[in-house]
């Protein structure tokens, strides 16, 4: 489903980012990645989102090669991608409801369809009686969980989660890494980055080291060096 | 497509009630901005109706022979009218010049008394000839110089006494038509330029937003639109309250600038062209909105 060809990303001076990436995440799997600050982890995901080119390699998805789309139909690409920040990345002056809503109406879902939908991906996410507050007006966890909301609701082939729980504390991070896994069982592929070390141990699925650009080691059972 | 154009601006138009300071900040300054543009519209209305009443003062007087017959004076008048750089001449017969000189002249004893001793009518008939623009004068001498008959029984033209006159005015419009061209052009470059920087300033406070929604997959036209509706919208309330504004200060002024400016009433201007100013005040609010929002959302969709 996604591959990384041979991919190398080079900063201006010459430093590398990534280095010689390869690896490759089949449907429905479930993917952390870790590795300290400068290891390549978000690099590695802008790459997989076409929000930075790579110097040499490929990167596919669904065998096609994201940086060969033209940026007209970049926005196609990214509706097939869910996407979860550290620091949740909410629209400031949209409700909870509205910033879910955001995602549907930005890919051309009906009106009835919003109407139904997104009340229900509000129960999921814990925030049934919520959806009327601004993202100031909730705490950490609950904005985390409006953007897993606003991430799943498009039924995405992939949740892309960067340092989804850096910002919270562990009861909301408990919460959070539980919504994903429900997610990841409903079907859906899921990647995040991460270096919160019980949060790859509460998964116990496939993890991914980096460091210094490369990827160290890659086990399939949960095993990592951090 | 209309459901899309009908999210787009129902988000313009929340996403500018929401953002209140922000909107408040930009409406302020388009709307000092179209102040400066329209106050520069009336000032070109001004500056061009005294210049005009000036120019109208201007003309030159051609004075015949007593001998010319009133048939030759009203052929010379004929073919003056017919020249293009001619806008209106005046004739005065020789009893008219008579009685014209007599009421100026009517507390001089002596002269009127000379005048009675002549017996005779020593004045000749005149034309007064006003040009389209003073710098014509020249031209119009020229052909009456030129024109054997007109030649033959003309007496004297007051150009020359007023031809060192007529010069440093016409170079005085010349010159206040560019300089003032060139200092509206000035005010309207630079409040067009503050009025860009506070658009893009604002959007440039919602370039996080700009690039969640890029992320979740919302295409160019749907990030721009809103922002777009929301420059329009602060165009359009900036655009109304300047023109609302020349309608107290029009007045006002409209009523000293009947005194100072040769019976030219500002606020009769501001009724007159109302549709005018309307179209240049709100269209340029509306313009300024509309490619100050587009160009600055610009630069934050290029990924």
């Amino acid at each position: 489903m996604i591959y990384f060809d041979k991919v190398t990303k080079l900063y201006r001076d010459g430093t590398p980012a990534l280095e010689d990436i390869t690896l490759s995440i089949a449907p429905k799997e479930f993917v952390s990645i870790v590795g300290h600050s400068g290891a390549g982890k978000t690099t590695l995901l802008k790459m997989l989102l076409a929000e930075d080119a790579p110097t040499e390699g490929t990167v596919y998805f669904e065998s096609t090669d994201v940086h060969s789309l033209p940026k007209s139909l970049l926005h196609h690409y990214r509706r097939k991608i869910g996407m979860v920040f550290q620091d949740f990345r909410l629209i400031p002056n949209k409700t909870a409801y509205e910033n879910i809503a955001f995602a549907m109406e930005a890919a051309g879902r009906h009106d009835d369809e919003i109407a139904s939908d997104v009340p229900h991906i509000l129960d999921l996410v814990d925030l049934g009686s919520k959806g009327g507050h601004f993202p100031h007006q909730l705490s950490g966890g609950e904005q985390q969980r409006v953007a897993i909301g606003r991430a799943i609701v498009n039924q995405p082939d992939v949740i892309v989660a960067d340092e989804p729980t850096g910002n919270l504390d562990p009861v909301n991070t408990y919460e959070i890494v539980e919504i994903l896994k429900k997610v990841n069982e409903l079907g859906t592929t899921v990647l995040i980055t991460t270096h919160n070390k019980g949060v790859v141990d509460a998964m116990g699925k496939r993890v991914i080291t980096m460091e210094r650009g490369r990827i160290t080691r890659d086990d399939a059972h949960g095993q990592y060096i951090l | 497509m209309m459901m899309t154009l009908k999210r787009i601006f129902s988000a313009g138009a929340t996403s500018f009630t929401r953002s209140g300071l922000v909107s408040f900040a930009t409406v302020l300054i388009m709307t000092v901005t179209l102040i400066i543009i329209g106050s520069l519209v009336l000032l070109s209305a001004v500056l061009s109706d005294t210049l005009s009443s000036i120019q109208k003062k201007v003309d030159v007087n051609i004075y015949f022979l007593t001998t010319a017959e009133e048939s030759q004076v009203l052929a010379v008048k004929t073919r003056l009218e017919q020249r293009p750089e001619v806008d209106e001449v005046t004739y005065t017969s020789r009893d008219q010049s008579l009685l014209d000189f007599r009421n100026d002249n009517k507390d001089d004893v002596l002269t009127l008394q000379a005048l009675d001793q002549l017996g005779d009518n020593p004045l000749g008939a005149a034309l007064a000839v006003r040009a389209k623009d003073p710098t014509q004068y020249a031209a119009l001498v020229q052909f009456l110089a030129d024109d054997a008959a007109a030649n033959s029984i003309i007496d004297r033209i007051n150009y020359g006494r007023n031809k060192v006159v007529i010069e440093r005015l016409s170079n005085a419009i010349d010159a206040t038509q560019t300089a003032g061209f060139a200092i509206v052009l000035l005010f309207v470059i630079s409040s067009v330029i503050i009025a860009l920087a506070t658009v893009r300033l604002a959007i440039y406070s919602a370039r996080d937003e700009i690039a969640v929604m890029r992320l979740v997959g919302a295409s160019n036209m749907y990030i721009r639109g809103p922002f777009i509706v929301a420059g329009i919208i602060a165009g359009l309330i900036s655009g109304l309250i300047a023109l609302a504004f020349f309608f107290p200060v029009s007045w006002y002024v409209g009523q000293a600038s009947v005194g100072w400016l040769d019976g030219f009433n500002l606020f009769t201007y501001y009724v007159v062209n109302f549709p005018f100013l309307f179209f240049v005040i709100v269209g340029s609010g509306l313009g300024l909105g509309a490619v100050a929002s587009f160009l600055g959302v610009r630069r934050y969709l290029q990924v």
